[in-house]
């Protein structure tokens, strides 16, 4: 641990990333102020001691909506990786173990799954069902299936390879009990830098849907949304628009770096080469 | 060659053929009456049923989509349920905007990316370096629309530049035209540019650790011709591979920032769709936008094989 906190990608990733996680647990159970509160007489204050970050249209709290607004970033985040994480996962373990026509399948649905980005999906969603958070977590975590496929195959093949494996199926083992006893636990920590990294990009990909209108819907705080909102304020609250954005900026750089730093921990070899 | 191609054009042609049945069951078949759609939930049976008969919607699932992929073939891309025009037409004078837009884009990644990743690689282990790559962990981070948003507070709000949005149409000028393009551009590339920069970075430092470079240089190549000379060429390979997987994400992008700046270009085309339920210019459009990631995609495969005849060889 002492070393992994030593990693500066590792230790600044997981200080953002804890930080937003921190956000998002104080919002439940405290806020400077009521984040669904309408105010009008309070519209578009300036930053102060009581309004830390001012006010937007409605009079509500900048800071806290930001606050209440990290969850909406976390959830859609986790269960859209989830998503990808457990289905796709499953995939590329099948794929692996079965190879043949199996495998072969598996990468051709997965290279199909790739003509559709979280953003087409989410339009072809919300133009049937009309927009909702449900139909942004459905669109990333589609996309993120064929990604955890792919990298769980290509790293359970060279598992698959390795004598220990071997040993195993001498020992009669069947496919299944090799996949869950050798082949998940040492691709674990390919999973875990991916779906770190996916993660952030999850968020990214929640806030533009919400920016467009195509996935958290009022009054649910949301940061994409937020900034939807402070566009049409950018002359009279430039300051609307900037901080949601540096929340999100947040977010995503603490996700990418502690990826990054995951990835050099777990594999020492890298990060010299790098 | 001909057998990876003849392989790949299957592979191509299944996977279009998949995505229009996806679309099509997505958007035709999943919401039950598109004429109930088109109408609102408050329309009369009998009004519905009338819109139904007269945008054929009432033969069978399976004859529709068939004629819709013999449409697509020939071009004809039926009529706009809101705007009663041909759908190819609407499509068309919104590609006016959104390719010039990918294609600016596209040529400001490939510049700012290039230049940092070899100005980074360069200088590895310097200053310069890790000034670069701090820059693009936080280019990463920063979500193209907020970038824009920036950039409007900038030279729009503040310095006075550049109208905060819209777009003034080809007629005017290509001059005026490019102009109103610049900053939505230039949003999307710094994001994408961050991404590729690092990848040009780590692979031109991995070739210089190859032993032809080593070689070249002992036979007195200077730094800088052994960079441009043998490094470079070779360094291309995966920048290139990356280059076409960032093209779904461009189109994506494309799509948010056109949002941002008010530009009449497709994306907005599908938004207004969504708000006029018109399905069936939505459908189109889907489906140009996911044609565009496979066939992209198809061309990268092949060019990645030619620059690299080893893949070809490992896919036979």
């Amino acid at each position: 641990m002492r070393r992994a906190l030593r990693h500066p990608s590792f230790a600044i990733g997981l200080a953002l990333s804890l930080l937003v996680l921190f956000a998002a647990a104080l919002s439940f159970v405290w806020t400077p102020h009521d984040p669904y509160e309408i105010d009008m007489a309070l519209k578009l204050k300036p930053p102060d001691a009581r309004y830390w970050l001012g006010t937007d249209a409605f009079g509500r709290d900048v800071a806290s909506l930001l606050l209440v607004g990290a969850r909406a970033s976390i959830a859609v985040g986790v269960i859209a990786v989830g998503i990808g994480l457990v289905i796709g996962t499953a995939l590329g373990l099948l794929a692996s173990a079965k190879r043949g026509w199996v495998e072969e399948a598996i990468m051709r649905l997965s290279d199909f799954g790739f003509a559709f980005p979280a953003i087409l999906s989410a339009i072809m969603l919300t133009a049937v069902f009309g927009p909702g958070m449900v139909n942004a977590i459905i669109a990333i975590g589609i996309y993120n299936i064929p990604t955890f496929a792919r990298i769980t195959r290509a790293s359970a093949n060279a598992v698959w390879a390795r004598e220990f494996v071997l040993a195993a199926r001498a020992c009669g083992k069947g496919g299944f009990a090799i996949t869950m006893e050798h082949v998940l636990p040492n691709i674990l920590s390919v999973l875990i830098v991916q779906a770190t990294i996916r993660f952030a990009i999850a968020i990214l990909a929640e806030a533009a849907l919400s920016y467009l209108g195509l996935g958290t819907q009022p009054p649910q705080p949301s940061w994409g949304r937020m900034l939807s909102e402070a566009q049409t304020l950018l002359f009279q609250a430039p300051l609307l628009g900037v901080f949601p954005g540096v929340a999100i900026a947040i977010a995503v750089l603490g996700l990418n770096l502690l990826g990054d730093g995951l990835r050099d921990l777990f594999d020492p070899r890298l990060a010299r080469k790098r | 060659m001909s057998l990876f191609l003849a392989k790949r054009l299957i592979t191509l042609i299944a996977t279009l053929a998949g995505t229009s049945l996806v679309v099509f069951l997505v958007l035709e078949v999943l919401p039950g009456n598109a004429a109930q759609v088109l109408m609102g939930p408050d329309a009369s049976p009998d009004a519905v049923a009338a819109l139904a008969q007269k945008l054929g919607l009432d033969r069978p699932a399976i004859e529709r989509y068939w004629e819709w992929l013999r449409g697509m073939l020939h071009g004809d891309l039926g009529l706009s349920y809101a705007y009663s025009t041909p759908v190819g037409e609407l499509v068309l004078e919104r590609l006016s905007l959104t390719v010039p837009l990918a294609l600016m884009a596209m040529s400001f990644t490939t510049v700012l990316a290039f230049a940092a990743g070899l100005y980074a690689a360069a200088r590895h282990n310097k200053p310069g370096d890790a000034g670069i790559m701090a820059l693009t962990q936080i280019g990463i981070a920063i979500p193209n629309f907020w970038f824009a948003i920036l950039l409007i507070l900038l030279f729009s709000v503040h310095l006075g530049w550049f109208s905060a949005g819209g777009f003034p149409g080809w007629e005017e000028g290509i001059v005026e035209g490019l102009r109103a393009l610049l900053l939505p551009a230039l949003s999307l590339a710094v994001v994408q540019s961050a991404i590729l920069a690092r990848i040009m970075r780590s692979s031109v430092l991995e070739v210089l650790r190859e032993d032809f470079v080593r070689t070249a240089r002992a036979k007195g190549v200077s730094q800088r011709r052994a960079l441009w000379g043998h490094v470079l060429r070779n360094a291309l390979i995966p920048v290139i591979t990356v280059m076409g997987l960032q093209f779904s994400e461009l189109l994506a992008g494309t799509i948010v920032v056109e949002s941002v700046f008010y530009l009449p270009g497709l994306g907005r085309l599908i938004f207004q769709s969504i708000a006029n339920r018109d399905l069936i210019v939505v459908r189109n459009c889907v489906m140009l936008l996911a044609a565009m990631v496979v066939l992209v995609n198809f061309v990268v495969d092949v060019l990645y094989a030619v620059i690299d005849p080893r893949v070809k060889a490992a896919d036979l």
